[in-house]
């Protein structure tokens, strides 16, 4: 039987079951099968409102063939307190709790619960689905949404830049906080892994391109998440014991070897508009958007 | 036959504390809100002494309180969180969420006015918001009956054919920060009527994976729904089974589920809930003296509603008023509703008046029954108004 | 005595029904060409891919939604996607 390198290394045990409802081309079901692939049977999920709780299915057939608990859109990081705390008393060490929320239940409205499990540091791995809007009900704004993107609530490209909760994570004192896309499956199964083995709070957070929120092909979900990141709009990294490390590709770029943010937005419906003359301003202040983040991380790996 | 006892002198958020922690709860989530705060702090006092095997969960809010509390009883963990007023509004998504997920969380709810303007004296509103959710809940009027319905709640709640949540209020400040001696059983004997918590089955559960709240059709959302009335109703059985147990071991009355005062020949039924049930049953001895046969009915369990237990102990009456700690704008006491309910279902002819008394923790004193009673038999009253008595006083 | 109904769901494929009906274009491999790097099984968001012994790529016709990334993403073109009903 011949199997490639990393086939043998994700492991061929499916716990994301076909025939879910998620749309053509989805980013994060991709997400979804690696993560579970890493975590293993022994883990329970926890999901807010959002997408994944219509791809979970039906009271009929469920698409997690693990324990998996719906919650209130703010409340998943306190639900995997009250879990991971019962699991501990019970003294079942072997089960993971992950929650997986969308950008909207992460950076908006759950913010609170997120922050709070952070500080009280709970053993759970919290991990952003950020699909960069409020795509289940139908692609409006959220505080993950880049500048300058068009949505149903903005209809001429965000004003505001995206939320740096990355950042905002790492204030929190965390032992692990890292990136990552799908377009990278083995950095995120690796991820997913470190984080797991890590006991405490860690976050980990996700870019999974959306082909209806980002009109693009439903082809192109791969190429899109791939470019986001070797323009630099999206950095992969890992922070850890107060240490900041950039994975490939991303540790390339550091000498502006990037490739054109054009390239990475051009191929998007969501960001057309930006390409007109009057629009001009926006996009170079998405673009200043990204250079300051790579000025910021260029100070934290001089440190 | 005398039984060896602990007695101490306890507010009812104490009395609340270590009946919950006497249960061997093993997850507490809360959130500081007054006047339920003492509950908290106790607790919290009591497992860092090294007493009680307990994990308490300090969360950011009440949202993430029922949030945590939850996910610990859907994790199999026997859990329980306190609140009050605002505190149980901001958590009341997740208040519906552990209903429905069929989690027997138990909670104290201590009840307080809402704002604004801020008031954090006592009135029912609070708690009457629960009332369609598919909790259970108590209406406590006493420390004792705090610590007792709690001790209960969890065996209610946990019940293989009930498997809801149980609330257990008592009112702000009149019995939450006042001491009265509480007589508790000893830990064996609570033991032995509260199973360990290792029985609760799990609902997250590695090696048998379901997938808790996926997508319903209709159909199925209503028969869910139509289990919750099923297992609500089917729960009055189990709650007097219950409470004669206690009964049989505390040797206090928890057979009623409506306790009754001088009730068997009144021809007036004073019916209240909560603490002002004592100065109800002081006017009923009043009235008494005055020749006027009184009685008087506690609401103790508001749902699922005693139908039954209700009307034998009314059937016999001429009129029965109702004093009700809150109001539904527009329609008038909220107890007041549920009473006339069950009046017409068994199609009797009982007048029943409605008094809205004590909101924003107004003081209600016998005098205010007194007045009521009075005025009915004078023919003041007008069955289809609500009145509105303060201070001895409509307003 | 009631029963008491919990909401929950067993896993099982095809929680939105065959979801290859959703397709109208289908991945077709390409066997000679095909280097057997798992790229399509690892990129799939359907869970629609398997291998076979030998290590080529099938497709699970049920549940392939079409959505094309696992042909945008082979890096020797041996996926061709062909539309489901013809021209018109």
């Amino acid at each position: 039987m011949f199997r490639p390198a990393i086939v043998k290394r994700l492991g061929e045990e499916e716990l994301f079951n076909p025939g879910h409802p998620a749309c053509h081309g989805c980013g994060f079901s991709i997400t979804l099968r690696h993560i579970l692939k890493a975590a293993g049977k022994n883990t329970i999920f926890v999901v807010p409102a959002g997408c994944t709780s219509i791809v979970a299915g039906t009271m009929n057939k469920a698409t997690f063939r693990v324990p998996f608990y719906h919650t209130p859109f703010a409340a998943s990081a306190a639900v995997g307190s009250g879990i991971i705390e019962a699991l501990e008393r019970r003294g079942r060490d072997d089960v993971n709790v992950i929650v997986w929320a969308g950008d909207g239940a992460t950076y908006d409205i759950g913010f609170a619960a997120l922050s709070g499990a952070a500080e009280r540091g709970h053993n759970i791995l919290y991990i952003c689905n950020d699909n960069e809007a409020y795509m289940n009900t139908g692609i409006q704004r959220s505080g993950g949404t880049p500048r300058g993107a068009w949505t149903t609530t903005t209809w001429e490209g965000k004003r505001e830049a995206k939320k740096d909760l990355i950042r905002i994570m790492m204030s929190h004192n965390i032992p692990y906080i890292a990136t990552a896309t799908p377009a990278y499956p083995l950095d995120l199964y690796n991820k997913v892994k470190k984080a797991l083995s890590i006991r405490g709070f860690k976050y980990l957070h996700v870019l999974n391109p959306c082909p209806p929120g980002w009109r693009i092909d439903t082809s192109l979900t791969i190429e899109v998440a791939k470019r986001a990141v070797l323009s630099g709009a999206w950095i992969l990294l890992e922070y850890e014991d107060g240490r900041l490390r950039l994975n490939p590709p991303s540790n390339t770029m550091l000498e502006k070897r990037r490739v054109p943010l054009e390239d990475y937005l051009k191929i998007q419906g969501r960001f057309k508009h930006l390409f007109k003359p009057e629009n001009k301003w926006l996009l170079e202040k998405l673009k200043n958007d990204i250079d300051e983040m790579w000025n910021w991380i260029k100070e934290m790996l001089a440190k | 036959m005398e039984r060896v006892r602990r007695k101490y002198v306890l507010t009812g958020n104490y009395a609340a504390a270590y009946a919950a922690l006497h249960s061997r709860v093993e997850v507490v989530a809360a959130y500081p809100i007054t006047p339920q705060t003492t509950i908290v702090e106790k607790i919290d006092e009591l497992i860092s002494k090294g007493e009680y095997n307990t994990t308490m969960i300090r969360v950011e809010s009440e949202h993430s309180a029922m949030a945590a509390a939850i996910g610990a009883s859907a994790a199999g963990a026997r859990a329980f969180t306190a609140t009050a007023s605002h505190g149980l509004f901001y958590m009341y998504e997740n208040i519906w969420w552990a209903a429905n997920s069929r989690l027997p969380v138990v909670a104290s709810f201590v009840t307080r006015a809402l704002a604004p303007p801020w008031n954090i004296w006592s009135d029912h509103q609070d708690v009457y918001a629960l009332r369609d959710s598919g909790w259970i809940l108590f209406l406590a009027r006493n420390a004792q009956e705090v610590y007792d319905l709690i001790i209960q709640a969890f065996k209610i709640a946990e019940d293989d054919e009930v498997r809801l949540p149980v609330g257990v209020a008592h009112d702000a400040f009149i019995v939450s920060h006042t001491s009265e001696p509480v007589e508790m059983p000893m830990q064996d004997e609570i033991d032995s009527f509260l199973p360990p918590p290792e029985h609760i089955k799990p609902l997250l559960d590695p090696e048998n994976p379901v997938s808790v709240g996926n997508l319903p059709t209709a159909e199925q959302h209503y028969m869910l729904r139509k289990n919750i009335w099923d297992c609500i109703i089917y729960s009055l059985s189990v709650i007097r089974r219950v409470g004669r147990e206690y009964t049989e071991l505390t040797g206090r009355n928890y057979g009623e589920l409506i306790p009754a005062y001088k009730t068997e020949d009144a021809e007036y039924i004073l019916v209240t809930s909560g603490a002002m049930g004592g100065d109800a049953e002081d006017a009923v001895d009043v009235l008494r003296d005055m020749g006027i046969r009184a009685g008087h009915l506690s609401i103790r369990l508001f749902r699922p509603f005693p139908h039954d237990e209700l009307i034998d102990k009314v059937a016999d009456s001429k009129a029965i008023l109702v004093f009700n700690r809150g109001v539904s704008m527009g329609l008038g006491g909220v107890i007041t509703a549920d009473i006339r309910d069950s009046i017409s279902k068994e199609a009797l002819s009982i007048p029943v008046y409605d008094f809205i008394v004590g909101l924003g923790g107004v003081e209600v004193s016998k005098d205010d029954f007194i007045k009521a009673v009075h005025d009915l038999k004078t023919g003041k009253l007008d069955m289809k108004k609500t009145y509105y008595l303060m201070g001895g006083e409509y307003v | 005595m009631p029963e008491v109904m919990y909401p929950i769901a067993k896993p099982a494929p095809g929680s939105a029904g065959k979801t290859g009906y959703w397709r109208w274009q289908k991945p077709v491999i390409i066997r000679e060409k095909c280097t057997r790097c798992g790229l399509c099984w690892i990129y799939c968001p359907d869970s629609a891919y398997e291998l076979d012994e030998e290590g080529y790529p099938i497709v699970l016709y049920d549940w392939c939604k079409g959505c094309g990334i696992c042909a945008h993403e082979c890096p020797v073109d041996a996926i061709k996607m062909v539309d489901e009903y013809g021209e018109g």
